[in-house]
């Protein structure tokens, strides 16, 4: 199969994915967040007594970061078992395209919703924050939501269920979040003496850590209120996501390559 | 876009009896069940123990700066319980310094947690709490002067027109002529109007001789201010002494 057309085939794939996210309305929830954050934000600031600025654009990131989280992640959960339940996949490979292109076409148009809903965060949090934070912050933040959207593809493939697979994919999240603070817990003195199992429960966290995204890195409210993010920052993001999203592409089309259909 | 689905409907009239039934007999029971409810009683809730500090930064997931205000919030509306006030009085001081102290360790660049100590817990009209918050400022205060200076100016004002502690205030506004050089003049050279204060006219002429000549000061209007206040000084002393002002 030549490749021009292999490219059709993931342009057409990924712009179907596309249109079920703007025909499953959501641009719509994507709304609805922000004005509820906006409310939140206003809300809270007019109870603070100082620094109310830096609460309403500290708890308008926060609260953004997880909601698109949440939507880019049953999105992506509901689109991929509505591909399994309407044999969708196996209509598209009977026209004898490579399962990698099928793959490859469904995580294009997963990166469009993500990136739609990062701008969208982006240009609310640039309402409240200086351009360039909110610049940092959104780029990041679409940096998260691709990791996040590959990592429910891979597994809702692995899993084929959606309860377990979003539970593993906020699972992972929440770790992936934690994970430096709790290497740091483990690695403080106060934490208790040198016994050998202390010192395999710190290895096996390193272990771990070394696995996961370091996404406590990635769209920090700590920007927003301080305006401290620097370039560094962005480069940093771009990098881990580069090569998160090398391993977790592989690591489902391992998985899809070895699926009996 | 549509915001209502496709799917066509059927007319009501297709609605069975026992569904519209089960409808209003739901309604019903949740209408008389919320009017034989009694409501929640307002009850006053203890200020309790904060989390460890760990606790906190594990449940803030790398949103350290956020969860530090969070934390001021919800400390500063505990007096505000539902249906309840709770005089300042009546609060466990100690908590309030440890909920403090919790908020300002999981930020320490926010304001937030030291303005609170200052305006509102140090608002209240017991000496002993007053002083818990004072102490408290204080000990924040010297992990970094240079940005919480301010806080400590408004501690040793407190200490000096509310609690009638002259020695506190100097130690307070020593504190910051030693430990926060960057401070504005005002503030360093509180110390002096409290020497003044105290009667102790010698040790202020000494200070002020000291801050003029240490090199530091450049702007000519304060040079300027504390030469005439070392004259004032230096001739009030001599009255009390007896001997001519030099």
């Amino acid at each position: 199969m030549d490749r021009a057309r292999i490219l059709r085939a993931v342009r057409a794939i990924a712009t179907v994915v596309a249109l079920e996210a703007v025909r499953g309305r959501v641009p719509w929830l994507v709304l609805a967040v922000l004005l509820s954050g906006f409310a939140l934000a206003q809300f809270t600031a007019h109870v603070a007594i100082t620094e109310s600025a830096e609460v309403a654009r500290g708890l308008l990131g926060a609260w953004l970061r997880v909601a698109a989280v949440v939507v880019v992640a049953l999105f992506v959960a509901g689109s991929m078992a509505r591909e399994w339940s309407d044999k969708g996949m196996e209509l598209v490979l009977a026209l004898a395209l490579p399962r990698g292109a099928w793959l490859a076409g469904r995580l294009a148009g997963y990166a469009v919703v993500a990136a739609g809903c990062a701008a969208a965060c982006a240009l609310a949090v640039a309402a409240l924050a200086p351009a360039f934070q909110a610049l940092v912050w959104g780029v990041t933040l679409g940096c998260e939501l691709l990791i996040v959207a590959t990592l429910t593809v891979l597994c809702m493939l692995t899993l084929s269920h959606v309860t377990l697979g979003l539970s593993a994919v906020l699972a992972f999240y929440l770790l992936s979040r934690i994970m430096d603070t709790i290497r740091l817990i483990g690695a403080s003195p106060l934490a208790g003496g040198e016994s050998s199992s202390q010192q395999a429960a710190a290895a096996a966290l390193d272990v771990i850590a070394f696995v996961m995204p370091d996404l406590h890195r990635f769209a920090r409210s700590e920007w927003l209120i301080h305006a401290d993010a620097a370039a560094a920052d962005l480069v940093h993001a771009l990098g881990q996501t580069g090569v998160y999203l090398v391993l977790l592409s592989g690591a489902a089309l391992f998985d899809l390559q070895r699926k009996a259909l | 876009m549509r915001l209502a689905t496709a799917t066509p409907v059927r007319p009501l009239s297709r609605v069975t009896q026992a569904a519209w039934l089960l409808l209003a007999g739901g309604l019903a029971a949740q209408v008389a069940w919320h009017a034989a409810d009694p409501g929640a009683s307002a009850r006053y809730r203890p200020l309790p123990a904060p989390p460890p500090a760990d606790v906190l930064r594990l449940a803030a997931a790398g949103e350290e700066a956020l969860a530090s205000r969070l934390l001021s919030l919800w400390l500063q509306a505990h007096d505000t319980q539902p249906g309840v006030s709770v005089p300042l009085r009546t609060l466990d001081y100690e908590r309030v310094a440890q909920w403090l102290g919790r908020a300002l360790d999981l930020d320490p660049r926010s304001q937030y947690p030291l303005l609170s100590a200052t305006r509102i817990y140090a608002a209240v009209n017991d000496p002993a709490r007053r002083r818990r918050m004072l102490d408290f400022i204080e000990d924040r205060f010297l992990e970094s002067p240079g940005t919480r200076w301010r806080w400590m100016a408004e501690a040793a004002i407190l200490a000096k027109h509310r609690l009638k502690d002259l020695p506190l205030a100097l130690r307070y506004a020593r504190a910051i002529a030693d430990h926060a050089p960057a401070a504005p003049a005002w503030a360093r050279e509180m110390s002096v109007v409290i020497l003044e204060d105290m009667g102790e006219l010698e040790a202020a002429r000494l200070l002020v001789g000291g801050l003029l000549h240490d090199g530091r000061l450049r702007d000519p209007h304060e040079i300027r201010f504390l030469e005439r206040k070392l004259e004032e000084l230096e001739a009030r002393n001599a009255g009390r002494t007896g001997t001519p002002a030099p």
